[in-house]
């Protein structure tokens, strides 16, 4: 099961869906107004994406390639719709505060992305715990932003009062704008980070697992197994370079 | 032969002209309103400006500290430290004013590269943001001398207002918006110096004008075309914002196309929107606007036909 903790390492920190991958801004900007909204949308975005990868690796021999992307819409879909019957059954208020974005999740480019690139060509377990470790990195993005937004534009984090009295709120952090300075100023954090942790010769990209077959996003160079290594097809160039 | 034909490469004439003096010359032209600021609202007005300004230097400072390159002599900042402050009310608390001066420094200008990588105008920007942020300061004009509504949300309501206490700035409004006097004498000593010209300001006020006239239900009324002229930010922002060398386009033709673009927007927010005021929403919009305009009004190169990209034969 090392390469299934391997997944949620790389969902969480790595390849963090919102910080480093940059994808599915759309709810990121627009729904984090507050930590609980964050939370939500981003515990609701996994459920499907963890499910949905699950279903399209068991699918993977029988979907045909070129009808791949209406496939993986399809069972998406079924899956948003499942999740927003339950969301309005069970928790009316989320669903309320969420609005048309838990809809819009069908069309969320980090579990169409993590099909495409994941689901459609790894076995099903590592492909479940890839949706998972994703969705966590998506809970965890949100839930940050969320946070910062909530204290700076309302004083509170989920619902608590944690300001003094004396605080004015900055009312531009719960509006649009605000969601734009807050993702930027984390972003930036997170690279900060990331170099000082390169600068330090801090390993930072190196995983000790197995391969996960995922060569596009593998960061061994030297990989025998690679399909493309830079170094070796450098290599190949060069004498042809010399020999004219 | 001892005169040599020296080659280098260009450019081969170069403008005494600095940044820093150019930049005296615009806080001297704003000293006018500045003063009358200071004697028309009180020493509170003195301190705000004083916050406003040591929160944009120490800003720069810091940041050129971390960079490595210190750039506070060229003294922008303490021109957007300045016309930051004169945006302001004079009761808004100090600390408001400080964080306004750290976003227009570190957000709109530093993290795009500094003077002159700025993509709108710092102190706008700045007055925007603190506008959004804290709507109940930023548009309470209260203050001993002058209590309630500015003259042009009253006149918007439809009340009578005294021109000539507008033209002269005896009314409520921020700091240094309210006299128009005091700022034409300022863009008069712009204009002298050779700093600014007057393509941006003169199509502004003209377009504002007309529009004003055409759509704003009074007709060409002397009296409301001039509350609506000197009323609000409209001077401060023709003569001293919108002609910011940066976020200005620096073609000519692009620069009428400029000036008439701000005067519509101000006067479509103005007559059509739900605030009095829209002269720093209309030049943000305008300065984002510059790079198109600058694009299409991209003038002919001496010896290329017009439009085209090959010599003319």
């Amino acid at each position: 099961m090392n390469n299934a903790g391997e997944r949620l390492y790389n969902g969480l920190v790595k390849e963090n869906p919102t910080f480093v991958l940059m994808l599915g801004m759309c709810p990121t900007l627009a729904v984090t107004t507050s930590a609980m909204n964050g939370l939500g949308m981003g515990l609701t975005t996994m459920v499907v994406l963890a499910l949905s990868n699950l279903i399209i690796s068991l699918l993977r021999h029988i979907i045909p390639n070129r009808v791949r992307i209406p496939a993986f819409i399809v069972i998406i879909a079924s899956f948003v719709t499942a999740v927003q019957l339950l969301l309005q059954a069970y928790i009316p208020a989320l669903n309320k505060s969420l609005g048309v974005y838990i809809p819009l999740i069908v069309v969320n480019c980090i579990i169409l992305g993590r099909a495409e690139s994941y689901a459609y060509s790894n076995p099903a377990i590592p492909s479940l715990f890839d949706g998972i470790g994703m969705g966590l990195g998506f809970t965890f993005a949100l839930t940050c932003i969320g946070a910062v937004r909530e204290l700076l534009g309302a004083g509170e984090i989920f619902g608590f009062g944690l300001m003094p009295d004396s605080f004015v709120p900055i009312r531009i952090f719960g509006q649009a704008p605000g969601a734009f300075f807050v993702l930027a100023a984390l972003v930036a954090l997170q690279n900060f980070v990331k170099n000082s942790r390169k600068k330090a010769g801090k390993s930072y990209e190196k995983i000790g697992s197995g391969c996960s077959e995922d060569c596009m996003n593998c960061s061994e160079k030297g990989c025998t197994k690679r399909f493309y290594d830079e170094n070796g097809a450098r290599k190949a160039a060069e004498p042809d370079k010399e020999g004219r | 032969m001892s005169e040599l034909f020296k080659v280098s490469s260009n450019p081969h004439i170069r403008s005494k002209v600095a940044t820093g003096g150019l930049m005296a010359a615009v806080i001297i032209a704003l000293m006018p309103a500045t003063g009358f600021g200071i004697y028309n609202f009180g020493p509170r007005a003195l301190a705000v400006i004083a916050v406003t300004i040591a929160s944009t230097i120490l800003t720069e400072y810091f940041f050129g500290l971390y960079k490595g390159k210190l750039t506070i002599t060229d003294l922008s900042a303490v021109v957007t430290g300045l016309l930051l402050a004169l945006n302001l009310p004079v009761t808004i608390p100090l600390w408001m004013a400080a964080l306004g001066g750290v976003f227009a420094i570190l957000v709109v200008k530093m993290l795009f590269g500094g003077l002159g990588q700025n993509f709108m105008n710092p102190a706008l920007a700045a007055r925007c943001f603190l506008l959004i942020s804290f709507p109940t300061a930023m548009t309470s004009f209260e203050c001993d001398a002058y209590t309630g509504a500015t003259p042009l949300a009253a006149l918007k309501a439809g009340e009578a207002v005294n021109v000539l206490d507008m033209v002269m700035g005896r009314t409520a409004g921020t700091i240094g918006e309210t006299s128009a006097i005091a700022i034409l004498t300022g863009a008069c000593i712009l204009i002298l110096f050779g700093v600014i010209d007057l393509r941006i300001p003169g199509s502004y006020i003209v377009t504002f004008t007309l529009f004003a006239g055409l759509f704003g239900g009074h007709g060409f009324h002397p009296a409301y075309l001039a509350a609506q002229l000197s009323g609000g930010g409209l001077m401060l922002g023709a003569f001293f914002m919108a002609t910011d060398y940066v976020t200005r386009p620096i073609t000519i033709k692009g620069q009428y196309v400029y000036g008439i673009i701000l005067g519509l927007l101000t006067g479509i927010f103005r007559i059509f929107g739900p605030g009095a005021e829209g002269v720093s929403y209309a030049i943000i919009l305008g300065n984002l606007l510059v790079p198109l305009i600058e694009k299409y009004t991209r003038p002919t190169a001496f010896g290329y036909r017009k439009g085209g990209k090959h010599r003319e034969k």
